[in-house]
C-alpha cells in the first residue's frame, strides 16, 4: 500500500496545478498567434479538440526525452542507449549515431533471454532457414507448422492444463478471447488496476463491467453477493455467467494477487476465474510455473490461464490454457485465430527452447540456476532499497518493483541524473498510474550479477538523495550492503 | 359613464364596512392583557392550519432491502451456463500442418503440395537476402524486444524500418505496430471518440468492425463497394445538420476486401470526401506491395496524390512476408498515437528481426518492379483459366490477389454451402496435392457477404501450378456439385 506523506501530497498538488497554469498561459498566447494564420483545414473539425491532448501539449512534451528512448543493441543487462538532441525544446528529438553503455534496469528480461542464448539462437536460427520469418497465412488456413502444434503441447504440460491455445501478440489475446467467452448477458467483474488490454477486450465483449477493489477478496464477495441478488441493470434477469478477471503481478505495484482469497470466492459463488499471468509467468515459483505454484494453488481451479511470451521468454506472443472443450470452442470462434497471421515460425522456436532450459530438458541446469537468481537478485535489491529509505512498493520474491517519486519535476530529474550516470531506469507517470503517484519502476533480471546490482543501487542512492525521494529516513546503524562493501574495501 | 359612477360608491361602501368590521375591537378577545384584533385570529389560524400540513410526513412506499438471507438464496439458487457452449457434430478443428516454409511449394500432412492459401503475393518466403538479414538481427538483437515502445523497447530498426515505409509510400512519417490485425483496431479509437461519425463499408472486416466498436462513436454501413450508397449516406448525414462542422467525421475503407476481394474505388471516394469534408481511413493490408507501378498501393494504382488520404493503415503479414502493421500519415496524425494508440502504447513492441525483414522486403521490392508485372500475369492467366468452372464464378476484381470464387447457385443455408465448399477444398488437396482454403467466419463477426474458396496468388507460382489448380477444381467442383 502506497502511504502518501501529506505535506508530499500538498506540494504534488500545487506543482500540477502549477503547470496547469502556465499550460493554459501558453494556450491562451498560441491560440491568440493562430488566428492571424491561414489554416488549409477548413471544415474540417481538428483532430484533437482543445483539452483532449493538454496533458500531450503542456505536460509530456516538456519531459519527452525520458521516455521512448532508442537503443541500439539487444537489451540485455547492459545496453547500449543511443543519445538524442533537440533544438526546440523537446517538442522533436533527432537521433544522433553515439550510444552510451547504461545499465538495463527497465526492460522486462526476467531470465535472460532476451540477448542470443547459446541454446535458444542456433534453434532459431534453423527454425527460421527452414519456415522462413513469416507463414503469411492465418491459423485456420495455412499458418499451423509442427512447431506451433509441437509449442501448444509444451506450454499446457508447462502450467499444468490440458490443452493450449497460441496468439501472436500478449495484447490481441485478451482483446480476442474476452467477447469469445461471455456476451451480452453476462458479468465481468475485473480488479480495479487490471491491465488496457482486459479493459479494451472487457468492452469489446458487450458484457456488463463491474470492478472491485484491487487485490480484496472481501470486497470482491460483497461485489458478487450483491450482482447475483441484483441480476441485469434495469431488466433483474439473472446473469447467464460471471467472469472475475486478476493478474498474477500487477505490473505498476509489484504486487502478487490475493490468488487462495480469490478462487475461494470465486468457487463459493460459481463464478469463472480468468488468470492473466503476463509478468509473473516464468519468473516466479520454484520451476517458474507462476503465481499459482508460488501460493499452493491448483492450476484445475482456475479455469482460464493467460500469459504471455514477451516478458520471461524473450519471445513474443501469448498463450491460453485451459480445458480441451474451452480450447476447442475458442479455435472455433476466437476471432483472433481465424482472421490474425499466426505467430512467425522462429519466435515459437524461441519460446519452445526457452521453456526446455528452464525444465531442464535441455541437458544442464542452467534453468533452475535462473530461476534462483532471479529470486535472489529481487529480493536482495528490494531490502538494500528499503534500507535505504526509499518508498518501494511489491511484495517479496517478486522483480518488479516501483519507487515511488510523487512530484511531477522529480520525474526528468530522476531519469535524466541516473542516465548520466550510465543507469537507465524508466519512469512512469499519468495517464498510466493516478495522477499523483509517479513512479520510476526497476525490473530485475537473471542476467543481472551482484557487480552490477551494487553498481545500480549506489547510483540510484545518489539520485535519489540529490532529488529527495527518500521519504522514509533511516537510523543510523542500519548500514547498507554499498557500504559494508566500502568499508572492507 | 352613468354606470361607473354608482359602481365606484358600491365598492366604497362595501370597503368602508369591511375595513370598519376588521378594525372593530372585541370586547371579549382580551389575551394577557392584549387586544387581538379579528384579522389577527383569521391569520393566526391561516398559520396553525399551515403549520400543521408542513408538519405532516409525506407517503413514500417503504424500501425493504434484500435480507442477507435472502441474498444467500439467491446466490445459492443461480446457475450460471457452461463457460463455452458444447462443441457441434462435425465441426471442423484441425487444420492442416506444415512442414515446411509456407512458399508456392510446401510440404502438409506429409506430402508435397502447391500452395494457394499463403498471402505471400510476392513471393518473399524463402527470399535469401531476407532470411540474411534476420540471421544478423537475430545474432545482434536476441529474438524478442522485451519492452514497450515508450520503456527503452524502441530499437534502431524499428526507427529505420519506419523512416523506410514513409520514404517508400512518400508520405511524412509512419508508426509501426507489433501486430497485423492490432494495427487497425488500435487506430480507430485513437482518432474517433464518442460523438464522432463514421460511414463504413459494410464488408470490412473484423478487426475493422472491432476497431469501430471500441471506438464508441456512431457507425453508419455503406452497401459493399457501392459509391452510390456511399454518396447517398454523406448526403444524408450532412445535409441540414449545423452540428456536423464541429465533430469530426470519417469513412473507413479497406483497398482489397479480405471478405469478397473487391477493389475499392479511390478516386471516385476522395472526391466525395473533399466535398463533404471527411476523413479517409484507408485499409491497405492486401495492397501494399501488390498495386500500383511500383507497388505503393492503392493511391498510386489510382493516381490520387498520397497527401489526400488522411490515414493508412497496413499489415505486414502479406506481401511483405514479415509480421506486424503500419499506419502512415501526416507529422501530427503520427504523433498522435504514439500516446493515445493503445495497439501502440500497452504492448511490447515488434521483434527487431521482423522489423528487419519488412526494410529488406521493401529494398528488394525497389530493385526488383518486375516482380509485380510477374503477379500480374499470374492472376490473369488464373482468372482465364477459372472462368469455366462448373458450379463456381470468380466474384473478386480482375486485378485482386486474392482470388473469390463463390457458388454459382447458394443451396440457402450457408452452413451446407460452407460444408459443400469444405469438401471441395479437401479433396482438392487429398486427390491433387494442391492447397486451398474456403473463407472463414468467427461467430462474432458482423460481415454477411457470403463464403467461399480464396486462392491467393503469389508471384512466386508458375504457370504449371496454376494449370494443376484450375484442371483440379473443374475437375472436384463438377463432381461435387453435380447435384445441386
Amino acid at each position: 500500500m502506497v502511504r502518501l506523506p501529506y505535506v508530499t501530497a500538498l506540494t504534488t498538488l500545487f506543482s500540477y496545478g502549477l503547470l496547469f497554469a502556465f499550460g493554459q498561459l501558453r494556450d491562451f498566447f498560441r491560440r491568440i498567434l493562430d488566428a492571424r494564420k491561414p489554416s488549409n483545414l477548413k471544415g474540417y473539425a481538428p483532430i484533437c479538440l482543445g483539452l483532449e491532448d493538454f496533458y500531450t501539449r503542456r505536460l509530456y512534451l516538456r519531459i519527452q526525452d525520458c521516455f521512448g528512448r532508442p537503443i541500439a543493441s539487444a537489451p540485455d543487462a547492459w545496453f547500449d542507449v543511443v543519445e538524442r538532441y533537440s533544438n526546440d525544446c523537446n517538442k522533436t528529438l533527432h537521433r544522433t549515431t553515439a550510444t552510451t553503455k547504461c545499465l538495463n534496469l527497465g526492460s522486462y528480461n526476467y531470465l535472460g533471454f532476451a540477448a542470443a542464448d547459446e541454446y535458444c539462437t542456433p534453434r532459431v536460427i534453423e527454425s527460421l532457414k527452414k519456415y522462413s520469418a513469416s507463414t503469411c497465412s492465418v491459423r485456420v488456413d495455412g499458418g499451423n507448422t509442427k512447431l506451433h502444434t509441437e509449442l501448444e503441447e509444451l506450454v499446457a504440460r508447462f502450467v499444468g492444463k490440458p490443452a493450449a491455445i497460441l496468439f501472436g501478440m500478449g495484447y490481441v489475446t485478451n482483446s480476442a478471447i474476452i467477447p469469445a467467452l461471455v456476451g451480452k448477458g453476462g458479468l465481468i467483474i475485473s480488479d480495479s488496476l487490471n491491465h488496457n488490454s482486459i479493459v479494451n477486450g472487457a468492452r469489446g465483449s458487450g458484457a456488463t463491467v463491474r470492478v472491485f477493489q484491487h487485490n480484496n477478496p472481501a470486497h470482491l464477495e460483497e461485489v458478487l453477493r450483491e450482482q447475483i441478488a441484483g441480476g441485469q441493470p434495469r431488466t433483474h434477469r439473472p446473469w447467464k455467467k460471471i467472469i472475475v478477471i486478476v493478474e498474477g503481478i500487477y505490473s505498476m505495484e509489484g504486487e502478487l494477487c490475493k490468488l487462495p482469497g480469490v478462487i475461494s470466492v470465486c468457487k463459493k459463488y460459481k463464478a469463472y476465474t480468468y488468470l492473466d499471468e503476463a509478468h509473473s509467468i516464468g519468473a516466479i515459483g520454484k520451476t517458474g510455473r507462476g503465481v499459482c505454484e508460488l501460493l499452493g494453488v491448483d492450476p484445475a481451479d482456475v479455469d482460464i490461464m493467460m500469459g504471455t511470451f514477451t516478458k520471461s521468454f524473450g519471445s513474443c506472443g501469448g498463450y491460453i490454457a485451459a480445458s480441451n472443450e474451452i480450447i476447442q470452442h475458442l479455435k472455433l470462434t476466437c476471432p483472433a485465430h481465424i482472421y490474425a497471421t499466426s505467430m512467425s515460425p522462429p519466435a515459437v522456436q524461441q519460446v519452445i527452447s526457452a521453456i526446455k532450459v528452464i525444465l531442464g530438458e535441455d541437458g544442464t541446469n542452467r534453468g533452475a540456476k535462473k530461476l534462483s537468481q532471479i529470486r535472489e537478485n529481487s529480493n536482495f535489491f528490494r531490502l538494500e532499497l528499503q534500507k535505504m529509505g526509499f518508498e518501494v512498493l511489491g511484495d517479496n520474491d517478486s522483480p518488479v518493483m516501483p519507487i515511488m517519486l510523487y512530484n511531477p519535476a522529480k520525474i526528468p530529474a530522476f531519469s535524466r541524473e541516473c542516465l548520466r550516470q550510465n543507469v537507465a531506469v524508466v519512469t512512469v507517470a499519468f495517464p498510466a498510474t493516478p495522477l499523483l503517484l509517479a513512479r520510476a519502476r526497476i525490473c530485475i533480471s537473471a542476467s543481472h550479477s551482484r557487480e552490477d546490482l551494487i553498481k545500480g543501487l549506489e547510483v540510484i542512492s545518489k539520485v535519489g538523495d540529490l532529488v529527495g525521494i527518500k521519504y522514509f529516513p533511516v537510523e543510523q546503524e542500519k548500514t547498507t550492503a554499498v557500504d559494508k562493501l566500502k568499508k572492507i574495501q | 359613464m352613468d354606470m361607473a359612477l354608482p359602481v365606484v360608491n358600491a365598492t366604497a361602501a362595501v370597503f368602508a364596512r369591511v375595513s370598519a368590521a376588521f378594525n372593530a375591537p372585541l370586547a371579549r378577545a382580551v389575551v394577557f392583557g392584549v387586544h387581538i384584533d379579528g384579522h389577527l385570529v383569521v391569520e393566526g389560524l391561516l398559520i396553525a392550519v399551515i403549520v400543521f400540513q408542513l408538519s405532516r410526513k409525506s407517503y413514500k412506499p417503504p424500501k425493504k432491502p434484500l435480507t442477507e438471507k435472502e441474498i444467500d438464496e439467491l446466490c445459492d439458487e443461480w446457475e450460471p451456463e457452461p463457460l463455452c457452449p458444447p462443441i457441434k457434430e462435425g465441426a471442423r478443428i484441425d487444420t492442416p500442418m506444415l512442414e515446411s516454409a509456407a512458399g508456392p511449394h510446401t510440404i502438409v500432412d506429409g506430402k508435397e503440395v502447391v500452395n494457394f492459401a499463403s498471402a505471400n503475393y510476392l513471393g518473399l518466403i524463402g527470399n535469401e537476402k531476407i532470411i540474411d538479414s534476420c540471421i544478423g538481427s537475430l545474432e545482434k538483437y536476441g529474438v524478442g524486444s522485451c519492452g514497450p515502445r515508450g520503456f527503452y523497447g524502441t530499437i534502431d530498426v524499428h526507427l529505420d524500418c519506419e523512416s523506410k515505409i514513409a520514404n517508400f509510400l512518400g508520405t511524412p512519417d509512419s508508426i509501426l505496430y507489433s501486430y497485423g490485425i492490432s494495427t487497425i483496431f488500435s487506430v480507430i479509437p485513437a482518432f474517433c471518440k464518442k460523438g464522432d461519425i463514421i460511414v463504413a463499408d459494410e464488408g470490412v472486416h473484423w478487426a475493422v468492425q472491432n476497431g469501430l466498436h471500441l471506438s464508441r462513436s456512431t457507425v453508419v454501413y455503406f452497401k459493399h463497394n457501392d459509391m452510390a450508397s456511399l454518396a447517398s449516406t454523406l448526403e444524408k448525414l450532412t445535409r441540414g445538420n449545423k452540428r456536423a462542422e464541429k465533430i469530426r467525421r470519417y469513412i473507413v475503407v479497406e483497398s482489397i476486401y479480405q471478405n469478397s476481394g473487391q477493389i475499392a474505388p479511390l478516386d471516385e471516394i476522395v472526391r466525395l470526401k473533399e466535398k463533404y469534408r471527411f476523413r479517409v481511413i484507408l485499409e491497405e493490408s492486401h495492397s501494399f506491395g501488390v498495386l500500383g507501378k511500383s507497388g505503393r498501393g492503392l493511391a498510386e494504382h489510382y493516381g490520387v496524390p498520397i497527401e489526400k488520404i488522411d490515414i493508412i493503415t497496413a499489415g505486414m503479414g502479406n506481401a511483405l512476408a514479415t509480421d506486424g502493421g503500419f499506419c502512415s500519415g501526416s507529422v501530427r496524425v503520427v504523433d498522435h498515437q504514439r500516446l493515445s494508440s493503445s495497439g501502440y502504447v500497452f504492448s511490447a513492441s515488434l521483434p527487431p528481426y521482423l522489423a528487419s525483414a519488412a526494410v529488406s522486403a521493401v529494398n528488394y521490392l525497389e530493385e526488383n518492379p518486375s516482380v509485380l508485372a510477374n503477379l500480374r500475369s499470374n492472376i490473369a492467366l488464373l482468372h482465364k483459366k477459372l472462368s469455366d468452372t462448373p458450379g463456381l464464378e470468380i466474384s473478386s476484381h480482375v486485378l485482386s490477389p486474392i482470388v473469390f470464387l463463390k457458388l454459382n447457385k447458394s443451396t440457402g443455408s450457408p452452413t451446407t454451402d460452407l460444408d459443400l465448399l469444405e469438401t471441395i477444398a479437401d479433396k482438392v488437396l487429398k486427390e491433387d496435392s494442391v492447397f486451398i482454403v474456403t473463407s472463414k467466419k468467427s461467430n462474432l463477426d458482423r460481415c454477411k457477404l457470403p463464403l467461399g474458396i480464396r486462392l491467393f496468388v503469389s508471384a512466386g507460382h508458375t504457370e504449371s501450378d496454376i494449370s494443376r489448380l484450375s484442371s483440379s477444381l473443374k475437375r472436384v467442383s463438377a463432381s461435387v456439385l453435380s447435384d445441386y
